[in-house]
């Protein structure tokens, strides 16, 4: 039994003419080729935008770092390879290494090189252990917390010179304040400009009260940031305070402890203005034996007050490397640090 | 969608900040660089007045003493702007970065005495020979002032405004005490023609030494007085640095660490806040005294020692200190810097200001002149102080100077003195530590 085709509407194809897409399109209002240029438009700078747009906001820095930071960079360590004088700074004679050379045979360099090493530390090691303890009290509650905090940080927040001439009466010989202190509780004075230690001593003090807040203010914030159950199974555990501290809080810790390092390392390899404004004769010297003399300090006299350019460019191309060398020692004291956990 | 487009008109935003923001600190910094030389379209300020500009370390007192008021009243056209820099340490390396680069220059520029040398053998190229300008007579000035200023090929670049002649002060009531005469004209006797005689007074006062007041208040002001007496002090007439074995830097050097030795300092260093302290304590009875020392006396010593303090002559006369004016080829009111600037140094002017702020003229045409030849001061109970320091000037040698006079003095009163007079060092460790600064100092 055949039917004929026209019977059965259902079972038969549909008319070529009929299928695919086109009739809807048909039915649909006609596509608007300046819509569609937008839309396009539209999409490609939408692409453009997320892929493009992150490097314009992080361009300026770098635009600024290539001017300010990285250009004085090179060009220092092209000066460092003449002689130049600041008399005539546009007149470059190759030097070649001889900058170099001659800061090994220099014995100002060296004393200025150990000198920063022990400000460094006298300054760096009790200036973070102080803030650490700062931290900690300040993590329980307290009253004024807020105050407390603003406080701390008031000192990172005075100028450099203020503060450093202030301690420069402090620590006056004669009529300044440190020794008329000594002098209530039947001390002798002393001499601080004069003495190697106690000149350095002095101008670390001055170190440590500016940014030990500064330090304190950012171990508070990673303290808060550990959970509060390890204290409290450390407690139940029967650890004192001093225990949870010791064996919570500084692991815990271990990261930020390790940037602050980095960050005063850093600080103290460049230490400049308060040995500068320490003298109260103004001088670049470092007192009358060098005896506070930082490398900051002696790239500004080489370079400033006895106006050889390339020398004070080598130096601070070699304060450079000392900082990569630091760095270095750094990275692979972090990662063996790592590896240990 | 609507999302995005907010975050991408904001992203805008953001940009948009950035670059203005970016924008301002670029036009911050080039307004700095502009400072110097304001106005440099043309040189007019909004009333259409010339601004000139006068670029100056520590306080030179022409503003105080009233000389920009009177050139302007003078000049209605002109305005006076002043740029002090301070500490004047900052001042010296800043001038010669700004030459180096021709910009940010101010239209006159102040140089001091030690860097003077310098300036003249390096950057004589770069400066007006002021020689030529209008009006400039170098018969007024000291000679010895106008050859400082003035390199081998004949070209004058600095006018001299105040020089240091040297004379000493001392406490008379301290004296008076110790059993020497107070009388200044005795005590110029005392010790006139050699500075050994003056350490021989110190020993006799020594013996009694009242109130506990040291003779001298250090040995690097005696040195740098005693060196200032002679010609030839850290080169040689051939531009030679003789700083190592040069007579007059050895001779003083003996008298300043002798000094030092038989405990007739005080230890101090010039200038420094212990040094001032022990001025207002009345911590020691003479001190070496260039004219602009006077002022730094009466400040610091204050009311308390008025009439206390004399002057007498110096065992040799001598010069120690002093300034210049200068007009950058670079400024950008040349013309008008070259007038106010002759104008600033001109003999009536420097005799204004000495008699307003005690800056020793270096013009000898104003000697003569009754604010000069006249001048007494009641702090230093009335001494001629005008005929004390012209005599002085006028009896200074022409001291020969060199590139790094300033550095070269400064290490061996910062460095080597100060070893001896602080640390407890001997005079030769002393004198080692100096030298050893000092070649490094000049070592290329």
């Amino acid at each position: 039994m055949t039917a004929p085709s026209g019977f059965t509407p259902d079972t038969a194809a549909p008319p070529a003419g009929q299928g695919g897409a086109a009739p809807r399109a048909a039915t649909a209002p006609a596509p608007d080729p300046a819509e569609q240029r937008r839309r396009d438009r539209r999409s490609r700078r939408y692409r453009w935008d997320v892929r493009w747009s992150p490097y314009a906001f992080v361009a300026p820095f770098f635009v600024f770092f290539a001017a300010f930071g990285l250009f004085p960079l090179l060009y220092t360590g092209w000066a460092s390879l003449h002689q130049v004088e600041l008399t005539d700074p546009t007149h470059m004679e190759w030097a070649g290494w001889h900058n170099f050379s001659r800061l090994w045979e220099d014995e100002f360099f060296w004393k200025a090189l150990r000198n920063t090493f022990t400000i460094g530390v006298i300054s760096t090691v009790p200036q973070l252990m102080m803030a650490l303890g700062i931290a900690h009290l300040l993590n329980y509650r307290l009253r004024a917390s807020m105050f407390f905090r603003v406080a701390i940080l008031t000192p990172y927040a005075t100028s450099v010179a203020a503060a450093t001439l202030v301690f420069a009466l402090l620590f006056g010989r004669d009529y300044g304040m440190v020794n008329w202190s000594l002098g209530l509780v039947g001390l002798d004075g002393i001499d601080w400009q004069n003495g190697t230690w106690t000149s350095q001593i002095a101008v670390s003090t001055i170190v440590i009260w500016r940014w030990t807040g500064y330090n304190a203010l950012i171990y508070l914030a990673a303290m808060q940031a550990v959970p509060n159950d390890l204290y409290e199974s450390a407690a139940l555990d029967g650890a004192s305070r001093w225990k949870q501290f010791l064996h919570v809080t500084v692991p815990s810790l271990r990261p930020t402890i390790l940037f602050t390092v980095v960050v005063s390392t850093i600080g103290a390899t460049q230490l400049f203005g308060e040995p500068l404004l320490f003298n109260t004769a103004g001088t670049a010297t470092g007192g009358a034996d060098h005896q506070y003399q930082t490398l900051g300090l002696y790239m500004y006299e080489q370079g400033w007050v006895n106006l050889h350019l390339g020398r004070a460019s080598a130096i601070a191309w070699t304060m450079f490397l000392i900082l990569l060398l630091i760095a270095a020692a750094n990275a692979l004291f972090a990662r063996r640090l790592r590896k240990s956990q | 969608m609507r999302r995005n487009t907010g975050s991408h008109r904001s992203g805008a935003v953001v940009l948009a900040a950035v670059a203005a923001l970016g924008a301002g600190l670029l036009s911050g910094c080039a307004d700095d660089g502009d400072d110097g030389s304001a106005g440099s379209s043309g040189g007019g300020d909004s009333k259409g007045k010339t601004v000139v500009t006068v670029g100056t370390y520590g306080v030179m007192g022409f503003k105080q003493a009233g000389l920009y008021d009177e050139y302007t009243k003078l000049h209605p056209d002109i305005k006076i702007e002043e740029n002090v820099i301070d500490p004047a340490s900052n001042y010296y390396p800043q001038l010669l970065t700004h030459l180096g680069s021709g910009s940010g220059l101010a239209d006159i520029q102040a140089v001091e005495v030690g860097n003077i040398n310098e300036v003249t053998t390096t950057q004589a190229g770069k400066f007006v020979d002021l020689s030529k300008a209008e009006g400039v007579k170098k018969e007024n000035f000291l000679d010895w002032k106008w050859a400082q200023a003035t390199a081998k090929d004949g070209k004058t670049i600095g006018l001299g405004t105040d020089v240091g002649p040297m004379a000493i002060c001392y406490r008379k009531d301290l004296f008076q005490q110790a059993g020497l005469p107070a009388d200044r004209d005795a005590v110029s006797e005392l010790w006139a023609g050699d500075w050994q005689k003056y350490l021989d007074a110190g020993k006799d006062y020594a013996k009694k030494a009242p109130g506990g007041a040291a003779f001298l208040d250090s040995a690097g002001g005696l040195f740098n007085a005693a060196v200032s007496g002679s010609s030839e002090v850290y080169y040689d007439k051939s531009g030679k640095p003789i700083y190592k074995d040069g007579p007059a830097v050895k001779k003083a050097w003996k008298l300043a660490t002798d000094a030092s030795a038989s405990k007739l300092s005080a230890g101090l260093q010039e200038f420094t806040k212990p040094w001032q302290q022990a001025l207002a304590n009345g911590k020691f009875a003479t001190v070496s005294c260039p004219a602009w020392m006077l002022g730094q006396i009466k400040e610091y010593a204050g009311d308390k020692y008025k009439g206390k303090w004399d002057v007498a002559a110096a065992p040799q006369p001598a010069n120690w200190g002093g300034s210049f004016l200068s007009v950058p080829q670079a400024a950008k009111n040349k013309d008008e810097a070259v007038k106010l600037a002759t104008w600033l140094t001109a003999p009536e002017q420097q005799a204004k200001l000495f008699e307003k702020q005690a800056s020793f003229p270096s013009a000898q045409a104003a000697y003569d002149l009754p604010q000069v030849a006249d001048a007494k001061l009641p702090y230093f109970d009335n001494a001629p102080i005008g005929k004390i320091f012209s005599q002085a000037a006028k009896d200074s040698p022409t001291q020969i100077l060199g590139p790094k006079d300033a550095v070269i003095k400064q290490n061996f009163t910062d460095v080597g003195l100060l070893q001896v007079e602080q640390q407890g060092k001997s005079a030769d460790e002393g004198w080692k530590a100096a030298i050893k600064t000092n070649d490094n100092a000049l070592d290329q």
